[in-house]
């Protein structure tokens, strides 16, 4: 069992709801991922999403868009995510999930992807635009696939059976970003869906508030903080990323 | 004749459908209605009357015999795409999409447009069957293109300026793929290549196919015999696969795609996929990709905006695969060259995309057998180009 997977059987007993929180590896550097990825874990945060930069983010919105131009623009690898992950592994058991678009790791080739994962402490994958029909062999590591408002039943149970560690519901119909606002008809969609999966259900796109942390924490396994997490990142120098990042956890977590 | 795509959209190893979650339905339904559409007699009847009490098909078959002489010995025949309505061929595919749009009751229509004949296209098709449009467009081909944005405008469409990555096609289409994730509930993305997840790249062959179809016949009523060569220049793949597709089957047809070999064969100086590229996923398909040893996409250039695209259709990368095309590339200069000695010879301007595949005949004729029929897809006229060779400074010839 992953550490991804372990980590949502916990938050089970402990009827808890869990935080994952995204950071695009590399910005603003790969040294300063590392303090933001430990700072975020005492904040609170359960798990990490290790965004590998891509030129053509089809699924994100501005901020994480520009993120990863920041990161690719001063010189961030696929190799680095690996450094990363070995580097937090040393002091830390959170677990890690990688997030990428697929060609950067069809490039990378598919099994010496997930064997350098496997070996650098990454627990399970999560490819934004690789539905879960296509699933692709990636050894050990769990995969993760996301549902959307518009998915059919069809689609949700072929998305439960494929996914191995949680089933991530994309919150609303669009791209990354912080919102406001949750998505008006999401509780009810939220409920018919808990309903049909399974596997343990993360909720992310757009959570940013304390306000949808408590309306979505009895719905759900974890939510999911992205975009106002890099925003923070981004809002100021490299010294201060980890404190602001991490008091973005903290404010959703009302702490 | 196999029935390619399969049932999950690929083309041998080629294809498939490479999106968001939140995409696939959509996907799904697009298909669904095309699948209905296609046994429609009604529907039938509603686009080929547009194609050609609208659009202006048939398109004529010009035979260019002064062009010709430039090139080698053998008759030239032209596929005049450049007559249609709106100037290329991208309005056979932008008709059709629209009218299933309309049937799906979709009140908005998005596309993605680099030279802007596509973009061009899709605001006729919008004005013409009272759609709202919105074009995604690059900067820079903004810049290049000016003509065909307030062509745009002047349909009525709303054009988005893109300014992130290269500012080019490629950027147009993803923010057209964002738009569509967040609209998708009232939204049809109208494509414009045989690009992007199945089933764009069966349905766009399929709409653009009317090409070949006529071509074949003009060329059996005037020549008594099938051609020899026919050749198309390759940006998605779109004018080219139209040509081509019918002529797939009469395997004594030899088949050329040209692409833009721009500035030379350093990576981010061309177009050229499949002497540069390596198979990966863009936009929803797997094909062949310029990009670099991290797997992350490479900026590409062309003269030719509707050519600057780093991917190309999977059905031609299976295609160029199993042998059946043979794919080669045109220089900016050459593209250039040929653009002025049509202007000058036979009377046409060429769009600079079109002007491709004569270049490449132009320093290539002598492997095209002798007294052979070729038959060259002039994609779209040069109207839109005239102002960039101008800027240029390039004197024409005398
Ligand atoms: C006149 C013309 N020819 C060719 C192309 C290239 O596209 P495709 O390869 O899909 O035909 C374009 C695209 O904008 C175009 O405008």
């Amino acid at each position: 069992m992953t550490r991804t997977a372990k980590l949502f059987k916990r938050l089970r007993t402990e009827r808890r709801c869990g935080l994952i929180a995204y950071i695009t590896c590399g910005d603003p550097d790969v040294h300063t991922t590392i303090r933001i990825i430990a700072a975020l874990e005492r904040a609170g945060a359960d798990a990490i999403e290790l965004g590998i930069p891509f030129s053509d983010p089809i699924a994100d919105g501005p901020v994480i868009q520009a993120a990863s131009q920041r990161a690719l623009a001063g010189g961030t690898k696929i190799g680095d995510i690996f450094d990363i992950a070995e580097r937090i592994r040393e002091e830390s058991e959170i677990p890690l999930i990688a997030f990428s678009y697929l060609n950067p790791i069809m490039r990378y080739g598919l099994k010496r992807f997930s064997e350098s994962a496997r070996k650098s402490g990454i627990d399970s994958v999560l490819i934004t635009d690789l539905p879960a029909d296509e699933k692709l062999s990636l050894g050990k590591l769990g995969m993760i696939f996301l549902l959307a408002p518009t998915s059919t039943d069809a689609r949700i149970a072929a998305v439960d059976r494929a996914s191995d560690d949680f089933v991530y519901y994309v919150s609303t119909t669009g791209v990354t970003g912080a919102r406001k606002e949750l998505d008006p008809t999401l509780l009810e969609r939220l409920g018919e869906v808990r309903k049909k999966v399974k596997k343990p259900l993360a909720v992310g796109f757009g959570i940013s508030e304390h306000a949808h942390y408590q309306t979505l924490r009895d719905r759900c396994d974890a939510i999911v903080v992205g975009s106002a997490i890099v925003r923070a990142i981004g809002d100021g120098d490299a010294a201060g990323a980890p404190d602001r990042a991490a008091s973005v956890v903290r404010r959703v977590l009302g702490r | 004749m196999r029935a390619l795509p399969d049932r999950r959209g690929y083309f041998g190893e080629f294809g498939g459908k490479y999106v968001p979650e939140t995409l696939m339905a959509a996907l799904d339904e697009f298909e669904r209605a095309y699948r209905k559409v296609s046994r429609d007699r009604a529907f039938r009847r509603e686009y080929e009357s547009i194609l050609a009490n609208y659009v202006g098909r048939p398109t004529a078959l010009t035979e260019a015999p002064k062009f010709a002489a430039l090139c080698g010995d053998f008759r030239l025949f032209l596929k005049r795409e450049d007559l249609n309505h709106t100037g290329a061929h991208k309005i056979n595919n932008a008709i059709g999409q629209a009218l299933i749009a309309k049937r799906m009751k979709k009140e908005r229509i998005i596309a993605e447009t680099g030279a802007g004949q596509h973009g061009v296209a899709t605001a006729t098709a919008c004005a013409l069957l009272g759609m709202r449009c919105v074009i995604y467009m690059g900067e820079v081909d903004m810049a290049r293109q000016e003509l065909n944005v307030f062509r745009m405008r002047l349909l009525g469409a709303e054009v988005v300026p893109v300014s992130s990555g290269s500012r080019t096609l490629k950027d147009a289409i993803n923010e057209a793929l964002r738009d569509w994730v967040t609209n998708v509930r009232t939204t049809h993305y109208i494509l414009g290549s045989v690009l992007g997840p199945h089933p764009f790249p069966m349905i766009v062959r399929d709409f653009q196919s009317v090409i070949g179809r006529e071509a074949l016949d003009q060329i059996r009523r005037r020549t008594r015999s099938l051609p020899d060569v026919a050749i198309a220049c390759v940006g998605g793949g779109s004018n080219s696969i139209g040509l081509f597709f019918d002529m797939l089957r009469h395997k004594s047809i030899r088949l050329i795609g040209v692409e833009a070999g721009g500035r030379g064969p350093s990576l981010g100086q061309h177009a050229a996929r499949f002497s540069g590229g390596a198979l990966g996923v863009l936009h929803g398909t797997r094909s062949m990709i310029l990009q670099d040893e991290f797997g992350q996409i490479a900026e590409t250039h062309s003269i030719s905006a509707g050519l600057d695209y780093p991917s190309i259709g999977p059905e031609h990368a299976y295609l160029q695969q199993i042998g059946r095309i043979e794919y080669h590339d045109c220089s900016d200069d050459l593209a250039l060259e040929a653009f002025h000695r049509l202007s000058e010879t036979e009377g046409i301007i060429p769009a600079l995309e079109s002007a491709h595949a004569l270049g490449w005949m132009l320093r290539n004729g002598e492997s095209i057998k002798h007294s052979g029929i070729v038959v060259v897809n002039l994609s779209g006229r040069g109207d839109k180009d005239v102002p960039q060779v101008m800027a240029r400074g390039d004197a024409p010839s005398s």
